[in-house]
C-alpha cells in the first residue's frame, strides 16, 4: 500500500503509523464529562467504505496529516469538501 | 432428527453400512428452511458463535423457535479462516475463568455433538526470549495454576527434547530461554465446529437459513422488534448478534457507535510435510505462532495490518514478518514453499477483550470483539451468550464482559496496557 503523504508524496506503508478514526478527538480537555472521555477514548464509527483517519509519517517527515481512505479497497480519496 | 438416532448418527456401524453405498445415502446435515415470518430470537451470524448460541438456547434453555441467519455459507467468516489454536493460559481472572470453562466444552464436544470436532491437545507452549519474558511467563503460569488450569514451565533440555526443530543454539537470532506450556491447549478442526453446531441447532428445531443479509434492525421505542434481510423482514423480539468484524456495520443499524475497530488479520499455510511439530509454538516477542495441521500443512500467523480494514486480504508485510519470525525459531524451514495465505476481519476492542452483553436497545445483545482469540471461545461464547439472551441477564462468566466496562473503567487488559486504542 502507497500513503500519499501531503508532504513528501506516496510512500510504502511501513513508513507510517496508524493514528485511527479522525472522528474521535485526539485529545480530552480536562472539563470534558466522563461521557465525553469515554466516547474519545473508546468509541469508533468503524465504517465500511470511506473512512476519515489520522496517518503519522514516521520514518518521513514526522508529522500527522488526515486521509480519507475506504477500507474495503484500501484506495486513499480525495478529501471530502 | 435426533443427532444420536442410531439408523443416522456418526458411528463406526453406519461408516460401514454407508460405505457399503459408495456414501451416497449419508442425511442431509440440516435443513434449509425459508425463513419463518417471526420468532422468539434471531441470532444474525453463522459463525461458531452464532451456530453455538443457537445450539445452547434449544438444549439449555428450550427456546427452539429461533434462527440463524448468515449472509453467506456457514463458517465462511473468521470461522473458516482462522488458526484454530484452542487455550486457556490467561493471567486475568474474568478470562481465565470464561476461557477455561470454553476448554472444558472443547474437552467433551465431539461426543456431545455427535460430530468429530478434531479437538487435538497436543499443547501449546509459549517461548521466552529474555530473562524479563521469562519472569512474566512464570508468573502466568502461577496465577493459571492458582485458578485450576494446567501449566508446566519447560527449561532448554525439555524444550529440546519437546520440539527438535526449535533453535536452540547460543548464536540463535533470539535466545531462547524457556517456555510455558498448557499441555492441555490444543487446535481444532475450524469447519467441523461449525457444521458440528448447525446439525445439532438444526435437529432441535431451530432454523439455520444461509444467503440472507441482514441490511436492518427494526425497532420501536428503543425496543428491537425484528431484522430487515434480503429475504424480507423477520419479527423477533430478541436479536443476537455474532459478526465478529461486522460489529461495527450491524452495531450502526441499531444507532450504536461501539469500542469495536475492524482489522483484517492474516494467516498462511506451507506446504504438506510429514510430521515435525507437534505443539502450537508462540513467541510474545514475536508476536508469531505456529502449529501443524494434521494435513502436514505448517500453519502460521502474527500481527494485524494495523489500519482499519474491510478487504479479506492483507498487504504482504505482516506476512514476511511472521515469515522471518518462523525461519529465526525453525530456521530448517527455510525450503518450504507457501500455499496460500488468507484474512479475516477482525473485532478489534479497545481493552482487547471480548463483549457478550446486552446493549442499550431492549432486546438486542452483542457476542463480539474477539480480536484475535474467538475460536477458542466459540463453545463458551455460545454457552454464555444463551445464557445472557434468553435471561435476559450475563451469567457470572461473561459479567465482567459487558459493554459499559468502557465507561465505568473495569476493563479487562490482558496486556495491562490501559485503555489503549490499537492495543493490539
Ligand atoms: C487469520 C486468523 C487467525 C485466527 N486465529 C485464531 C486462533 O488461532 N485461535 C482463536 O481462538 N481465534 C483465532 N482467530 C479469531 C477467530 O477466528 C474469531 O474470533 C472467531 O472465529 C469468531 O467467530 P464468530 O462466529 O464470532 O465470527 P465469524 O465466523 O466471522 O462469523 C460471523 C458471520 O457473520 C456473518 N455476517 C456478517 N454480517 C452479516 C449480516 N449483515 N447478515 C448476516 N450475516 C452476517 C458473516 O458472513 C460471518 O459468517 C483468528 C482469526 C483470523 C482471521
Ligand atoms: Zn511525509
Amino acid at each position: 500500500m502507497l500513503i500519499p503523504c501531503p508532504h513528501c508524496g506516496p510512500r510504502a506503508a511501513e513508513e507510517f503509523e496508524y493514528g485511527g478514526d479522525a472522528s474521535a478527538p485526539p485529545t480530552i480537555p480536562t472539563e470534558a464529562t466522563p461521557e465525553q472521555a469515554h466516547a474519545a477514548l473508546h468509541l469508533r464509527a468503524n465504517p465500511r467504505g470511506p473512512h476519515r483517519e489520522l496517518w503519522y509519517h514516521a520514518a518521513g517527515c514526522r508529522q500527522w496529516f488526515t486521509a480519507r481512505r475506504d477500507t474495503l479497497t484500501h484506495r486513499f480519496l480525495a478529501e471530502a469538501p | 432428527m435426533d443427532i444420536f438416532d442410531p439408523v443416522t448418527a456418526f458411528s463406526f456401524l453406519n461408516l460401514a453400512r454407508n460405505a457399503l453405498t459408495g456414501h451416497r445415502n449419508w442425511a442431509r446435515m440440516w435443513r434449509s428452511p425459508p425463513p419463518q415470518p417471526a420468532y422468539d430470537v434471531v441470532l444474525v451470524g453463522g459463525g461458531g458463535h452464532g451456530l453455538a448460541t443457537a445450539y445452547y438456547l434449544a438444549k439449555l434453555h428450550g427456546i427452539r423457535r429461533a434462527a440463524v441467519l448468515e449472509k453467506s455459507w456457514l463458517g465462511g467468516g473468521n470461522t473458516g479462516r482462522n488458526t484454530t489454536m484452542v487455550r486457556s493460559n490467561y493471567l486475568l481472572r474474568p478470562n481465565a475463568m470464561f476461557y477455561e470453562h470454553s476448554l472444558k466444552l472443547w474437552e467433551g464436544l465431539s461426543g456431545e455433538l455427535n460430530y468429530n470436532v478434531m479437538f487435538s491437545q497436543r499443547g501449546c507452549i509459549t517461548l521466552a526470549h529474555t530473562q524479563s519474558d521469562l519472569t512474566g511467563l512464570m508468573r502466568r503460569g502461577n496465577a493459571m495454576r492458582l485458578n485450576g488450569i494446567d501449566a508446566e514451565l519447560l527449561d532448554r533440555e525439555a524444550l529440546a527434547r519437546r520440539l527438535p526443530a526449535l533453535d536452540l543454539s547460543p548464536t540463535a537470532r533470539l535466545p531462547v530461554l524457556g517456555g510455558l506450556e498448557q499441555p492441555r491447549a490444543g487446535t481444532a478442526r475450524h469447519d467441523a465446529v461449525a457444521w458440528g453446531y448447525a446439525r445439532a441447532a438444526d435437529a432441535m428445531g431451530v432454523d439455520i437459513i444461509q444467503n440472507c443479509e441482514v441490511t436492518g434492525i427494526r425497532r420501536e421505542g428503543g425496543r428491537v422488534t425484528g431484522v430487515e434481510t434480503t429475504l424480507g423482514f423477520i419479527a423477533a423480539p430478541k436479536v443476537g448478534l455474532c459478526v465478529a468484524g461486522s460489529s461495527g456495520l450491524l452495531g450502526a443499524m441499531a444507532g450504536l457507535r461501539l469500542p469495536i475497530e475492524t482489522h483484517v488479520l492474516q494467516a498462511m499455510v506451507s506446504e504438506p510435510v510429514k510430521p515435525v511439530l507437534d505443539a502450537v509454538v508462540a513467541s510474545g516477542a514475536l508476536h508469531f505462532y505456529a502449529s501443524q495441521s494434521d494435513k502436514g500443512e505448517l500453519v502460521m500467523g502474527g500481527d494485524i495490518d494495523g489500519h482499519n480494514s474491510y478487504a479479506q486480504r492483507g498487504s504482504p508485510v505482516p506476512l514476511d514478518h511472521a515469515v522471518e519470525s518462523c525461519l529465526a525459531l525453525f530456521p530448517a524451514f527455510s525450503r518450504l514453499r507457501q500455499l496460500r495465505s488468507w484474512g479475516g476481519l477482525m473485532d478489534m476492542t479497545m481493552d482487547g477483550s471480548p463483549i457478550i452483553a446486552k446493549t442499550p436497545v431492549e432486546g438486542l445483545y452483542l457476542n463480539g470483539g474477539w480480536c484475535y482469540g474467538g475460536f477458542k471461545a466459540t463453545p463458551a461464547g455460545g454457552w454464555c451468550f444463551a445464557h445472557t439472551i434468553a435471561r435476559d441477564e450475563p451469567h457470572a462468566l461473561n459479567a465482567p464482559f459487558s459493554l459499559d466496562r468502557f465507561a465505568t473503567g473495569a476493563l479487562i487488559d490482558e496486556r495491562g496496557a490501559g485503555a489503549t486504542p490499537w492495543l493490539h
